[in-house]
């Protein structure tokens, strides 16, 4: 498999491994730290027979995206925190009507204006439901160019597979930073997953299709519902995804997703040189979030610390999937304040 | 010209009793039932006779009830 | 002189009974779109968005692919459709409340880009699903649940005029105001129908029909006296005209 390999910026190469996915729909509304990618796709989709339309607002965006998404096709749209925000309603009729498309959410400090840094801020509008009534996105969470291309083309895939939404949740360092990266070829658009059983291209020799959230009657829409929570329960079996440094031998375990769970691999090297073995557990897929693996590791330490660029927020699904075997610690900075690895050590061993 | 023989069947199951078709018609050709359909409304009825087949009644009925016929009622009409 | 129907149901619509109220003024404009589609011979290529208000289930009425957009979403929801699959023909079915209060941004920018889009617009002055409350399209002095004391420009400002406000954009290739309250307005309606769909078809423009539509419920009179009161009041607010043509015979 040939790949190309190129020093590029977060958002471009977000952009490009959608391209290469086989997207060739983008909506989207200029918003900092991601504008690149729209400014990305409008140079790049024209290239590939594509369609690219800057919106009016992200109201608008995400609705084009239930519009695309509701042919079959596949679709994808970027925002940052505020404009997600905007996308909410839009997300859970998305999630209702079942219709696969990948949001990229490249998050900035918050809550309101806020800043443009990077932060964590909006982990649980992610994770949690941002909008109104039991849904869930496929959540994942890249810690450098390279993963956040891979795990593009994953959403990809996964949103077909679950027809779900999936949502890249990066950050403004992820989005902003250029590292190498090694980009996948083009996908033969031929191969792509057929959903002609569903989708609204017109009922040509055919029964109408309709796609929609809504269901007047409550029995019907509770088995609609049921339907969602099947497909879950099916993702939580399946999609747990994580990655693990040197959690082999060690007595406490670090706890960061993207670009924090990569500073704390350079803690553990830190504090290794200092006698103290820790580890990292990165979860990958904030959700479904792997609850399996971190019990699994929480019996092998003294205590778990959990680092995010938030007041808080995974640490509590930190806490459930620790189940109180072993105490959990925080420490977050807020605001769009990228804690060092210093000041991580330096709050760590005060813990022990 | 000699006048245009029409006829009109209505769904009486599927009128609301709105009154619409009974202002439209130029021959006042239809007036409401006495019986209640199903729904409880008193639905609108052919009067059996002086339907000139103009249509005022299809075109103002909000609910797409009636058929409108050109020529003189049969057991079984000609569909087109 | 052989028995043959003059005036037969659309083959468009499902058959599923419609759910407005008596005499209420969508269900004649369902027919004449379903008429036009026939005639057009677009059935199966026809997707249709429905919007969030009474006819939130016109997507059923239909034998075509449909969906409900968000409230007022409809003309994304169209515009990412349409873009997706050029060659079908999208169009969105609104009310007042959906087009011209929630969902007037995403109108003036479908309108403004030239979407080659459809849109039915249903002005009957009210939100009728939600029980009669004030429109942006009720007029000075008209009484609804939320202006009990008649419309007051001073608190509640002034009816807003869609057609004429699209009809200052570039992208729009067929507008009309019509309404569907005698035979004759009906079959003016329909012309006005099909201009907006062949608007869509021939590739032009985005197209709109403004139809006043009454809402005897919450106006609180019959079907005929609504009529009525729509053709003394609502065309002196709402003056009835083509506004764009660009589509011609």
């Amino acid at each position: 498999m040939k790949t190309e390999k190129l020093m590029m910026k977060g958002n471009e190469a977000i952009a490009e491994a959608a391209i290469r996915a086989g997207c060739r729909l983008y909506f989207g509304y200029p918003i900092t730290p991601q504008s690149e990618i729209a400014e990305y796709m409008s140079r790049r989709l024209p290239e590939v027979d594509g369609t690219f339309l800057q919106t009016e607002s992200e109201v608008a965006t995400v609705n084009m995206v239930y519009g695309a998404a509701s042919t079959g096709k596949r679709v994808m749209t970027s925002t940052s925190s505020p404009g997600f925000s905007l996308m909410q309603e839009g997300v859970s009729y998305i999630a209702g009507a079942e219709l696969p498309c990948v949001f990229v959410n490249v998050v900035r400090g918050g809550p309101g204006l806020g800043d443009i840094q990077p932060a964590q801020s909006d982990y649980f509008q992610a994770t949690k439901g941002g909008g109104h009534g039991d849904y869930k996105l496929l959540v994942l969470a890249p810690s450098t160019i390279q993963e956040a291309v891979e795990l593009t083309q994953l959403a990809f895939d996964l949103a077909d597979k679950y027809r779900n939404p999936a949502l890249i949740l990066a950050d403004g360092m992820i989005g902003q930073m250029m590292e190498p990266v090694e980009l996948p070829p083009m996908r033969d658009l031929s191969t792509l997953p057929d959903h002609s059983d569903w989708a609204l291209t017109g009922a040509n020799e055919r029964e109408p299709h309709k796609v929609t959230s809504f269901n007047i009657d409550p029995y019907g829409l509770e088995e609609m519902n049921k339907r969602y929570q099947e497909k879950y329960t099916r993702a939580v079996r399946e999609e747990q995804r994580w990655e693990e440094y040197k959690t082999d031998n060690a007595e406490y375990l670090l706890v960061g997703y993207g670009t924090v769970g990569r500073i704390l691999k350079s803690v553990v090297d830190k504090l290794a040189e200092e006698g103290i073995a820790t580890g990292v557990f990165r979860p990958i897929s904030l959700w479904p979030f792997p609850y399996t693996r971190l019990r699994e590791l929480a019996e092998a330490v003294k205590f778990v610390f959990t680092v995010e660029m938030s007041s808080g927020q995974m640490v509590e699904d930190v806490r459930l999937g620790v189940e109180g075997r072993v105490p959990v610690h925080f420490y977050g900075r807020m605001g769009g304040v990228v804690p060092t690895p210093d000041e991580i050590c330096s709050a760590f061993k005060k813990l022990l | 010209m000699a006048k245009v023989q029409g006829y009109i069947e209505i769904d009486s199951e599927r009128c609301k009793g709105c009154g619409l078709c009974i202002n439209a018609c130029p021959v006042k050709a239809i007036e409401f039932s006495s019986e209640f359909n199903s729904k409880g409304y008193h639905p609108a009825k052919y009067k059996g006779e002086g339907c000139i087949a103009c249509g005022f009644c299809y075109l103002s009925c909000p609910d797409v009830c009636i058929t409108v016929f050109h020529g003189a009622r049969r057991k079984t009409p000609v569909g087109v | 002189m052989e028995t043959k129907i003059a005036f037969g149901g659309p083959k468009s619509l499902s058959g599923k009974e419609f759910t407005y109220c008596p005499g209420c003024h969508h269900g004649i404009v369902h027919r004449l779109i379903a008429e036009i589609i026939d005639e057009l011979g677009i059935q199966g290529k026809t997707i249709m968005v429905a919007p969030v208000g009474c006819s939130v289930f016109a997507y059923e009425f239909f034998d075509v692919d449909g969906t409900v957009a968000p409230h007022g979403r409809a003309l994304a929801v169209a515009t990412g459709m349409k873009r997706a699959l050029p060659d079908r023909v999208v169009f969105t079915y609104q009310g007042d409340g959906d087009l011209a209060a929630i969902g007037t941004a995403e109108t003036v920018h479908a309108a403004n880009r030239g979407e080659k889009l459809t849109t039915i617009f249903i002005n009957n002055a009210v939100y009728g699903m939600t029980g009669g409350q004030m429109a942006p399209t009720t007029l000075l002095g008209q009484k609804t649940t939320t202006t009990p004391y008649g419309r007051r420009a001073k608190n509640d400002g002034y009816p807003v005029h869609i057609s004429e406000m699209l009809s200052t954009m570039v992208g729009v290739a067929y507008l009309e105001r019509v309404t569907v309250s005698t035979p004759q307005d009906i079959r003016n309606a329909k012309k006005a129908i099909r201009k907006a769909f062949l608007a869509q078809i021939k590739n032009i423009g985005f197209g709109l029909v403004e139809v006043l539509s009454t809402c005897p419920t919450n106006w609180g009179m019959s079907p005929v006296e609504a009529q009525r009161w729509l053709l003394e009041n609502m065309t002196k607010e709402f003056p009835l005209k083509v506004f764009v043509d660009k589509v011609g015979d």
